[in-house]
């Protein structure tokens, strides 16, 4: 049987790689690649947590399920948003979409 | 070491393998297909844990749906993407710092807590996890607010995403 502190390390590590890409890219496309990295080592923790507790309180997946759904919702305002600026300003860097910047 | 041990850590390679080409990968294209690879090896970890509800969500939902919007994102940005120029901001050394510091601080938090040793009940026979988790889903005693809330916020973000990525030329209907 697999520790659950092996899980926990696994997520830990997926997390830190996924927060190094949002700090480290230029590109706001990338930036949304290491988000989705992040939000997935969440949800990891989760399931591990609903097999390592009481398994038949299904709260963990339920969690899980909804960040899905969060997921979906944060990627698709995020693309949109992404392919508007660069129709707008014909640039995806995040150091060049400086508009809003006073 | 058991088998079970074996596959996890082989599955656990893969995904951090490929979750590191994810951010460091040149080519956005060959990012986003990494990035697919670590959905999937999330997808094999879910399976070794019993969550046989959340593997497939994984593959349908992330791997057929939102990977495949990262990669047409990718195309639709495609002239700023020729790999020219630096792909990492220059402050990406400050970026791994607080990386490393989170996972060095995450690692010792875990260390100093006694749940860590826990090990896995074995599945009561008879509990199917996934109609407990549509009952949960529909129950008024259970999570069926949330799992409404999570549906209108999903419609209100495409609606908003249509919205905004929508292109007004001459002769539609929207001046």
């Amino acid at each position: 049987m697999v520790p659950l502190s092996w899980y926990l390390i696994f997520a830990a590590a997926l997390f830190s790689i996924g927060l190094f890409g949002v700090l480290s890219r230029r590109n706001a496309v990338a930036i949304l690649l290491g988000i989705e990295l992040m939000l997935n080592s969440v949800n990891i923790n989760l399931a591990a947590f609903w097999r390592y507790g009481d398994v038949t309180q299904i709260t963990g997946q339920v969690f899980a399920i909804i960040v899905f759904a969060v997921a979906a919702a944060e990627v698709a305002v995020g693309l949109a948003l992404v392919i508007s600026v660069y129709r707008r300003r014909n640039t995806v860097v995040a150091d060049e979409i400086d508009i809003m910047k006073w | 070491m058991t088998g079970e041990q074996i596959v996890f850590l082989l599955v656990a390679l893969f995904t951090l393998g490929s979750g590191f080409m994810v951010v460091t990968t040149r080519n956005l294209v060959h990012a986003a297909l990494w990035l697919v690879s670590t959905l999937f090896g999330v997808a094999v970890t879910y399976a070794i844990l019993n969550a046989s509800f959340l593997a497939v969500v994984q593959v349908v939902v992330y791997i057929g749906a939102i990977a495949i919007l990262f990669i047409f994102a990718v195309m639709l940005t495609r002239k700023d993407l020729r790999d020219q120029g630096a792909q990492q901001n220059s402050n990406w050394w400050f970026g791994a710092l607080i990386a490393v510091l989170t996972f060095v601080g995450l690692f010792f938090l875990l260390q100093s807590w006694n749940g860590l040793s826990t090990t896995a009940q074995a599945i009561p026979s008879g509990f199917d996890a996934i109609s407990e988790l549509g009952n949960a889903l529909t129950s008024p005693d259970a999570y069926v607010l949330p799992f409404e809330v999570a549906s209108v916020l999903l419609v209100a973000a495409l609606v908003g995403a249509v919205y905004v990525a929508f292109n007004p030329r001459k002769g539609d209907f929207r001046k």
